[in-house]
């Protein structure tokens, strides 16, 4: 019987949503091939994870607990996952489209000579059986794909799925006996340089406001996005100019080779919008733009547009938002 | 020491795309340009050459008109020589491509093979990594700095999150980034040059691969649903007003 394997991610003990996005498509693909579906943890000191993970329907939540797995390193993680979809005779082989599942997941298809579906939107059925969505050419076309290996790796895009939510019952919880061979992988980790934040990630933030090149510098990037963000309660994000202008981490761009989000709300402020920058917000449910100009790409996408120059439009939107809060 | 360095076509970003009859690819009757992340790639690969005196060698999987692209957009930036592996585009998936390139490394025994991220046509963003495992070798995918150290890259990577730093023992395989470098410009000369430099064609047979097939499929192209056209606001009242009222976001 076809068995999904899904690949967890967590930080810091805690699940990450990209888990249950994950989950989520996985429960579709299950619910079209008859899959029963594990779980995979992997890291140094997960066993709260493990259990955190036992009340979401899986059969089995596989643990591979080991100090060489301490840090998510392509070789090590690779090897241990594709031992474990060998030894529970898993079919499929599903992660998050995080970078992290993409920087693992081919080398677990290599291993497996499983062909493999990136950055999946949906599970579809065609005419050669289930198959999967896919964005390409930066989400101009979407292609329906299907893999002709008897064995299927597959990343999903946190976006395009809801996280699952727990389904009561109690998966077993297994020990998997992992040998990560970290000297053989020839990959030392040096360090990880994380951007800290106390608001909301892009992938779990509601509201996003992301800026763009308009804002000139890093002084008026944070002197515009940043008391939006405060006043909305929101996760920041930006185009790759403002990022490449050295505006604001790397780690807030939004689009076909950054992050790709769908809040309820995003607010594109002196942004543009590049093909590229719309392939990763456009999917949001309502769009602001707020620019100098009405007659951009983004004006195109947005369900509103606001004209005007952002150092002045935005205080004033602050006020009024803040005001409209105290008012309950 | 020696680095492969790859040269992808892909359709121009800005290129409106059709649908082609049979439904399952695009008509290809469109701009073409090299893959944005194999600039970044060739830039770093000419880079490191220069700093170690290295030979580079650029590598491009496709039609006749790939040699095109090998030798413009690599050999006339600088890049020593090129490799043309014959294949039908279309036929191709991001694992074959890997087993080829996996057979061009056997024969060229490179220290490196720069490759970049992603291709933005097909955004698979997985040949670096199936190549890697396939020759047993290690990776830093998405990269933003590449330094070599004796024998080690030391390579910043961009995450979600933030930047992580590995040092990998070469022989190895590094996936370029955007923010990797800017890449040059070819100067006249380099044009000049690129003319008479080696450009190597190779048939999908001369390589002795064990499968010619690819394992993934695109049955179906679609165009995604649009937006309807939204409305401009008369000001931050209208606009507060229809995120209450009307969208209910806020
Ligand atoms: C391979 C590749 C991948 C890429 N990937 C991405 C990606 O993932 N994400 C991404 O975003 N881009 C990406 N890009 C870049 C993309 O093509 C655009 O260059 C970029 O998105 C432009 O950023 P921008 O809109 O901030 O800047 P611009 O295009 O310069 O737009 C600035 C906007 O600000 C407005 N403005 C100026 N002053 C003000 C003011 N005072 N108040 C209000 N508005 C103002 C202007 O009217 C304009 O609309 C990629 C490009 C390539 C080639
Ligand atoms: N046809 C090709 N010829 C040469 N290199 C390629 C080809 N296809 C993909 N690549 C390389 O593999 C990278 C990742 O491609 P992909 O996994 O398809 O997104 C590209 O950026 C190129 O460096």
């Amino acid at each position: 019987m076809s068995k999904i394997l899904v690949i967890a991610e967590h930080a810091d003990g805690a699940v990450k949503k990209a888990t249950l996005t994950t989950l989520d498509m996985a429960r579709q693909l299950a619910a079209k091939k008859g899959s029963s579906i594990d779980i995979a943890v992997l890291g140094s000191g997960v066993g709260g994870v493990a259990e955190a993970l036992t009340g979401y329907g899986a059969e089995t939540v596989h643990v591979a607990d080991h100090a060489e797995l301490a840090n998510a390193l392509a070789p090590t993680w690779g090897k241990v996952i594709a031992d474990i979809a060998e030894s529970c005779g898993a079919d499929v082989i599903a992660a998050s489209a995080s970078t992290t599942g993409k920087d693992i997941m081919p080398r677990v298809a290599a291993r497996l000579e499983a062909g493999m579906a990136s950055d999946v939107v949906g599970v579809v059925d065609t005419d050669d059986g289930p198959g999967f969505r896919r964005p390409m050419w930066a989400g101009a076309l979407l292609a329906d794909v299907v893999i002709d290996t008897d064995t299927w790796v597959v990343t999903a895009r946190g976006s395009a799925f809801d996280a699952a939510g727990a389904t009561g019952g109690s998966s077993a919880v297994e020990a998997f006996d992992a040998e990560p061979n970290l000297a053989a992988s020839r990959t030392r980790f040096v360090s990880f340089n994380g951007t800290k934040s106390d608001r909301p990630t892009l992938d779990e933030a509601d509201i996003v406001v992301a800026g763009g090149r308009g804002l000139k510098s890093a002084e008026g990037f944070a002197q515009v996005v940043e008391p939006l963000a405060d006043a909305l309660g929101a996760g920041i994000g930006a185009s790759r100019a403002a990022v490449d202008d050295g505006f604001c981490p790397n780690d807030y761009q939004i689009g076909q080779t950054g992050k790709v989000v769908a809040p309820q709300l995003y607010f594109a402020v002196a942004i543009s919008g590049a093909i590229q920058h719309l392939a990763g917000m456009k999917n949001s449910k309502v769009i602001v733009a707020i620019n100098t100009r009405d007659d951009e790409p983004i004006n195109k996408v947005a369900d509103y547009s606001l004209v005007g120059d952002a150092f002045t439009v935005i205080p004033e939107l602050c006020e009024k938002i803040a005001a409209i809060k105290a008012a309950g | 020491m020696k680095i492969l360095v790859t040269a992808k076509r892909v359709t121009d970003p800005n290129a409106k795309l059709v649908i082609d009859d049979d439904g399952s690819w695009i008509d290809d009757d469109v701009e073409f340009i090299l893959n944005p992340f194999c600039e970044n790639a060739v830039e770093c690969a000419l880079e490191l050459a220069e700093a170690h005196d290295a030979e580079t060698v650029a590598i491009g999987i496709g039609d006749e008109e790939v040699q095109r692209y090998i030798r413009q957009g690599a050999l006339a930036r600088g890049v020593d020589r090129g490799i043309h592996v014959d294949a039908e585009e279309q036929e191709l998936d991001s694992d074959l491509i890997a087993k080829i390139l996996k057979a061009v490394v056997e024969r060229e025994e490179p220290d490196v093979v720069l490759l970049g991220k992603q291709a933005v046509d097909g955004d698979s963003n997985q040949v670096a990594q199936l190549l890697a495992e396939m020759l047993g070798w290690p990776q830093a995918t998405f990269a933003s700095d590449v330094k070599i150290e004796g024998s080690e890259a030391i390579v910043t990577r961009e995450v979600d999150g933030g930047l992580e730093t590995l040092a990998v023992t070469l022989p190895a395989i590094i996936s370029a980034d955007l923010r990797l470098n800017d890449p040059r410009y070819a100067s006249l000369a380099g044009i000049m040059k690129a003319k008479k430099k080696p450009l190597e064609e190779l048939e999908l047979d001369d390589l002795d691969l064990d499968d010619e097939e690819p394992k993934v499929r695109v049955v179906k192209l679609h165009e995604p649903a649009g937006r309807s056209a939204g409305v401009v606001v008369a000001d931050i009242d209208e606009l507060l007003n229809k995120l209450t009222t009307e969208a209910r976001v806020l």
